[in-house]
């Protein structure tokens, strides 16, 4: 059977069983649609917490990006697992026992304070509309991608499905919908993975491959090091950003991570508070998978790459670079005209995707417009690292069909769990916390499938039409995280003196300079674009970072102002004595 | 639960927060980033330490630390009566 009719078939299986959960898993109360009921078990929260992080950028994107970064690709390997050591520590347990639906329920609650809870709520809506933008349209990607229809109906699609088990199930739904996603996706991460492993070193696990030898006897790495320097590159396994860059990059990560609040809510659907902390074990256990898989799959990868092409001539390059050259992923331009692929340090192209023209050359490969006078030849996406992967090495069709279903698997878990928060803000957050508080359970059930849908319709949009800052926005989402949510909530938890005046004022200031830094650096948006560039950036500091900064600001803002204003009330230090002990957990109330 | 109680277990939870964060911004902001050039002079196979950490050993090391804690807690848990 060909791919096509494979693709078919499994993401259609998937789908199926995706709905299937959805209608089994019905929710029928409030705390079923925010917190599953608060029933789920440690091992299957660590399953849905693994697939609702893992996005389809992480799948697709993340292999790729660490292939054509080296070691610089190191800051997302461990800014993205390292956060959940801080939340298992610092945030999971506590905020379990303190047993409300959301985090600016505990930050309303804590900080008693309705301004308080707004700026949380206004925070938590920002952070997972920006993610989810991105997600929607990821959906779309990998639907045009390997069904062949254009991306927004690809959009379309995703936006039912997701809808059908959200509306119907809420967290519920959700949470055993990303427990079938998870298994389908690393099983579809995995076994190109163990494929190409044994192909390049004989060994089955990719970990323990990427650091042995070839059939030349040549360590791997030392091998992708020697072409790499060669040719002018730096060596792989040294970096190019500044140390205090890769520092500052990597702790934003880790503090956005703990602090995004679709991560966080995951763990009030647990019954215990000691369930809390085993499931940020397994959730990382799940997740540490696929982290240490991406990087062998990133060297793996990038050796074959450069030695299969370079200085290769164009008519005896193997099928899948001119298939991948059809979709636009490669591109090529003869520029010493001597028929033969130079790939060099230096882009290829100028602008971001190479624009292709109607014709061809000479040698029957594409033409496109936008080469850069650079001696680099070749344009490679870096999607194309975990895509081609199985086709490179020669796997069946089932097995690139089974990558296109966990590429979907991944978008959509993140989709959906994103899409409960924003629902949750709206119905639970604003309208039973602030506007009418008077309403029933059953009322607010239906508010809360009515945000649902909103939040989809809403995030469709912006999956078809994708404002323009949409590809940085990954930075602003856990810049934001990282300055707002992540000190707020471990003060709240650490520090009993931590009032009202404090936690705002910290709050607003770390989301104030956080924006203002990437606004200004990122999307040259503010002050004058010629002192924007990398050279002005305060203290070498990359917008990426900028989080860590912004929460050092709320850190520093929150102490000093709550020294001169006054302790929280008894009722509130009782609280945080409270949340400190974990016994008698109790059910998550919302009332 | 009497307040003395509380404050010791308080304090014994505070005491393993400080051993396992500070071995958690050892293997990855020490080893992987700080140190990370000076353990590269050192070899494990066909990985330059300070390389593996940065993209493997240090993920590793924080999954072992949260299944520490679990374990450390639900001991701690135990002592002062308060696992359910």
């Amino acid at each position: 059977m060909d791919i096509q009719t494979w693709t078919f078939i499994i993401v259609g299986f998937t789908f199926a069983l995706y709905i299937g959960i959805a209608i089994w898993s019905r929710a029928s109360s409030t705390k079923d649609f925010y917190v599953a009921g608060g029933g789920v078990s440690p091992l299957a929260n660590g399953l849905a917490t693994a697939a609702d992080w893992m996005s389809a950028a992480s799948f697709l994107g993340m292999a790729g990006i660490i292939a054509f970064s080296g070691y610089d690709g190191s800051v997302y390997l461990m800014g993205w697992t390292g956060g959940y050591v801080l939340l298992a520590l610092l945030l999971a347990p506590y905020l379990r026992k303190f047993g409300k639906f959301t985090v600016p329920d505990f930050i309303g609650d804590r900080y008693y304070s309705n301004v308080a809870r707004t700026v949380a709520v206004i925070a938590a809506l920002f952070v997972s509309f920006t993610y989810v933008a991105g997600q929607m349209r990821g959906v779309g990607v990998v639907f045009s991608r390997f069904l062949d229809v254009e991306v927004d109906t690809g959009v379309y699609i995703g936006m039912a499905v997701v809808l059908f088990y959200a509306f119907l199930g809420g967290m519920k739904g959700i949470t055993y919908t990303q427990v079938a996603q998870y298994c389908v996706l690393i099983f579809a991460f995995m076994v190109p993975a163990i494929f190409i492993s044994i192909m390049a070193t004989g060994n089955p696990i990719p970990q323990i491959g990427f650091g042995s030898a070839g059939e030349d006897g040549v360590y791997l790495l030392d091998k992708l090091d020697g072409l790499m320097t060669d040719l002018g590159f730096t060596a792989y396994t040294d970096g190019t950003k500044s140390k205090m860059d890769v520092f500052f990059i990597t702790a934003a990560l880790m503090l956005g991570t703990a602090g995004l609040p679709h991560v966080i809510i995951r763990f009030f659907t647990v019954p215990k508070v000691k369930d809390a902390r085993k499931s940020a074990g397994y959730a990382l256990l799940f997740i540490a998978i696929l982290y240490t898989t991406a990087p062998a799959i990133a060297v793996f990868a990038r050796t074959n790459l450069m030695e299969t092409v370079q200085n290769k001539p164009y008519k005896e390059i193997p099928e899948w670079f001119t298939k991948w050259e059809n979709t636009g992923l490669i591109a090529w331009t003869d520029k010493n005209e001597d028929g033969r692929i130079q790939y060099l340090p230096g882009t290829a192209i100028n602008g971001k995707k190479p624009e292709f023209s109607e014709s061809r050359g000479e040698l029957g490969e594409r033409l496109i417009y936008n080469f850069s006078e650079e001696k680099n030849e070749l344009y490679v996406d870096r999607d194309i690292t975990v895509l081609a992967n199985p086709e490179i090495a020669g796997l069946p069709n089932w097995v690139i069909a089974l990558v296109a279903a966990g590429g979907l698997a991944a978008a959509l878990s993140t989709a959906a769990g994103l899409l409960l928060v924003i629902s949750t803000s709206i119905s639970h957050d604003l309208i039973k916390k602030q506007l009418a508080p008077g309403i029933s359970d059953k009322r607010e059930l239906a508010i809360a499938r009515f945000s649902a849908l909103l939040a989809v319709v809403v995030a469709g949009y912006f999956g078809i039409n994708p404002p323009g800052f949409v590809a940085s926005v990954v930075a602003l989402a856990f810049g934001l995280a990282a300055s707002s949510f992540f000190p707020a909530i471990v003060m709240g938890i650490f520090s009993k003196r931590m009032n009202r005046e404090g936690a705002i004022f910290g709050m607003l200031a770390g989301l104030g300079i956080t924006s203002y830094y990437i606004a200004r650096f990122k999307l040259g948006w503010l002050g004058n674009p010629d002192m924007s560039e990398e050279k002005d950036w305060w203290w070498g500091i990359s917008p990426e970072g900028f989080g860590t900064v912004g929460m050092l600001v709320n850190f520093g803002v929150a102490i000093i102002i709550s020294s001169f204003t006054k302790a929280p009330p008894k009722e509130v230090r009782e609280i945080v004595e409270n949340i400190r002990i974990p016994s008698n957990a109790g059910d998550a109330i919302g009332h | 639960m009497n307040t003395d109680n509380r404050k010791k277990y308080w304090r014994e939870n505070l005491k393993y927060l400080a051993i396992l964060l500070s071995i958690w911004f050892l293997v990855s902001y020490g080893f992987g980033i700080l140190l990370v050039d000076e353990l590269n002079t050192v070899r494990m196979g066909g990985f330059k330490l300070g390389f593996w950490f940065a993209q493997q050993g240090s993920i590793y090391i924080f999954v072992i630390l949260i299944f520490v804690y679990v374990r450390l807690m639900n001991k701690l848990d135990k002592k002062y009566k308060l696992d359910e």
